[in-house]
């Protein structure tokens, strides 16, 4: 395990890095996420139809796919960026459609009544979203949400592939491939070091959803 | 067949049939007539009993680690198997042992596996711009070395501030691009201003295409990998030309292994003389436009 010891300052940084793609993409996807799942909910037929395409498109697209075409194909048609803004946009958008859909599942799990006495005290659809039904659902679709979670996290390693440099999968690559250090030891350090990504953030959520379990 | 069954079932048949159907697609065709240079393979070669040479000559196969990715050195082809400069001198070597082109397994030797691939027995030898440094000189030997690279710059061809390596730490939103766990990488490190000017994709393609877009402004790597990328980019981009790196490139055995070290190194000498070595470099990497004619470098000591 020298190879982790003698090099434990690129794996905090690799660490820091991927925080930081994730946090950005975990903040815009759950938005994002909440936003299309309201969509799909809402009995305006427009709003519908452009969340399903949304989410039918980004979450049977390939990971990769989305990135190349966003790193690749916008710099083509002019728009231009940073790598790591790239990155973060391909992995939020594909996540987004996972959120949605993770959150759709909770609106459908709160119960029938709730729409209908939030109707009849007059609530308007989108106040009954956000003020009953939105945060009932919350509640429910955390344990897939946690999942989400942390496959974005585990997923932020292809943005490695796509211009971001020195996130903890490209990291760990630098010392096997360049400075020669044996691959298996490495590679542990690098799971390891993404356990202390998900591992904490799987338990973060596990409290919170014992604080506002729904009691039936 | 009750309902209850009737659903499995069926999606167990779509399963098995898409598993076979994805199998069917690896066959191999073969592939047009290579213009690489054929050495002759020697006869009834005999060497002392006990030597990795004897054994190998005796089985008449060799396992040899290359690259399958790296233009002019190891790239597969459409059938499957790598050609290169890579690839031609691990045929001579072969060649010298009396194992003919078709006694060869080449694997894919990507750069974090490759001492492994050696310590673990999967390949015999392994030529895959495997640069001699001394950390892996713990766990390996090299023979050679066979060739020497050097880092270079690749800049679009209006680019006139870029002209060398200390030019980046004065132009700090000038972005260099290279590929992952690449020694190149590694070593364009100390000369940027700061990290966030080092742009990293997994093949050398993709920086072409960020440099041709203009998100990046320098490809950083071995000089005759970015002039294949120059090649191909219809003067759109020209080598600074300015080699601030010496990486030679060996070959890995086992390590102790000094008979096949020594074995190699003999052989590297006599292919030079005999103009094979020449051969072998104009029919793949030198027959890109402005790659110069290396000379065989003196080899290293056998350890």
């Amino acid at each position: 395990m020298d190879a982790v010891l003698d090099n434990l300052d690129v794996y905090v940084s690799g660490l820091f890095t991927t925080l930081r793609l994730c946090l950005w993409s975990g903040a815009i996807a759950l938005v994002a996420g909440t936003v299309m799942a309201s969509f799909r909910v809402s009995p305006v037929p427009v709003l519908r139809g452009v969340g399903t395409a949304w989410v039918t498109t980004l979450r049977n697209t390939p990971l990769t796919v989305i990135l190349f075409f966003i790193a690749f194909g916008l710099p083509e048609i002019g728009l231009r960026g940073s790598y790591s803004g790239f990155a973060i946009a391909g992995l939020s958008l594909y996540t987004s459609a996972f959120v949605c859909e993770a959150l759709r599942s909770g609106v459908n799990a709160v119960s029938a009544g709730q729409v209908e006495a939030a109707r009849s005290i007059g609530l308007t659809f989108s106040q009954a979203l956000r003020h009953v039904i939105l945060p009932q659902a919350f509640r429910s679709s955390i344990p897939p949400l946690v999942s989400v979670v942390i496959a974005m996290i585990k997923n932020s390693a292809v943005a490695g592939f796509f211009g971001v440099a020195g996130d903890l999968s490209a990291n760990g690559q630098s010392l096997t491939s360049a400075q020669g250090y044996a691959a298996l030891p490495v590679l542990t350090g690098v799971v390891i070091f993404f356990w202390f990504l998900t591992v904490p953030a799987g338990l973060l959520l596990a409290v919170v959803e014992r604080r506002v379990a729904v009691i039936r | 067949m009750t309902t209850r069954l009737r659903v499995p079932l069926a999606a167990a048949a779509v399963a098995l049939l898409t598993f076979t159907l994805t199998g069917c697609g690896g066959g191999s065709d073969s592939g047009g007539s290579s213009s690489s240079p054929s050495p002759n393979v020697a006869a009834a070669p005999s060497f002392a009993a006990g030597t990795t040479m004897a054994r190998l000559a005796q089985a008449k196969k060799i396992n040899v680690g290359t690259k399958f990715d790296q233009p002019g050195f190891g790239l597969q082809g459409l059938d499957g198997k790598p050609k290169g400069f890579d690839v031609e001198i691990a045929t001579l070597i072969a060649a010298k042992l009396g194992i003919p082109a078709d006694g060869i397994n080449f694997i894919e030797t990507p750069s974090a596996i490759r001492e492994e691939s050696i310590e673990q027995g999967r390949a015999d030898i392994v030529v895959a711009t495997y640069t001699i440094n001394d950390k892996r000189k713990q766990r390996i030997s090299f023979a050679g070395p066979y060739y020497v690279a050097g880092q270079d710059l690749l800049v679009g061809k209006d680019n006139t501030t870029i002209t060398g390596p200390e030019a980046l730490k004065t132009s700090p939103t000038a972005k260099v691009c290279s590929v992952t766990g690449s020694t190149p990488a590694e070593n364009i490190k100390k000369y940027l201003a700061s990290p966030s000017q080092l742009v990293l994709f997994d093949v050398y393609s993709k920086c072409a295409d960020a440099l041709r877009t203009g998100l990046v402004q320098v490809v950083t790597t071995d000089n005759v990998i970015l002039l294949g990328l120059a090649s191909k980019a219809d003067g759109a981009f020209k080598l600074v030309g300015k080699t601030f790196t010496q990486e030679p490139y060996g070959i890995g055995l086992k390590k102790g292994d000094t008979a096949f070290c020594q074995f190699i190194s003999d052989t590297l000498k006599e292919a030079a003389s005999s103009g094979a070595y020449e051969r072998a470099w104009t029919s793949t990497a030198g027959s890109v436009a402005g790659a110069q004619k290396p000379t065989l470098p003196p080899a290293a000591a056998c350890s």
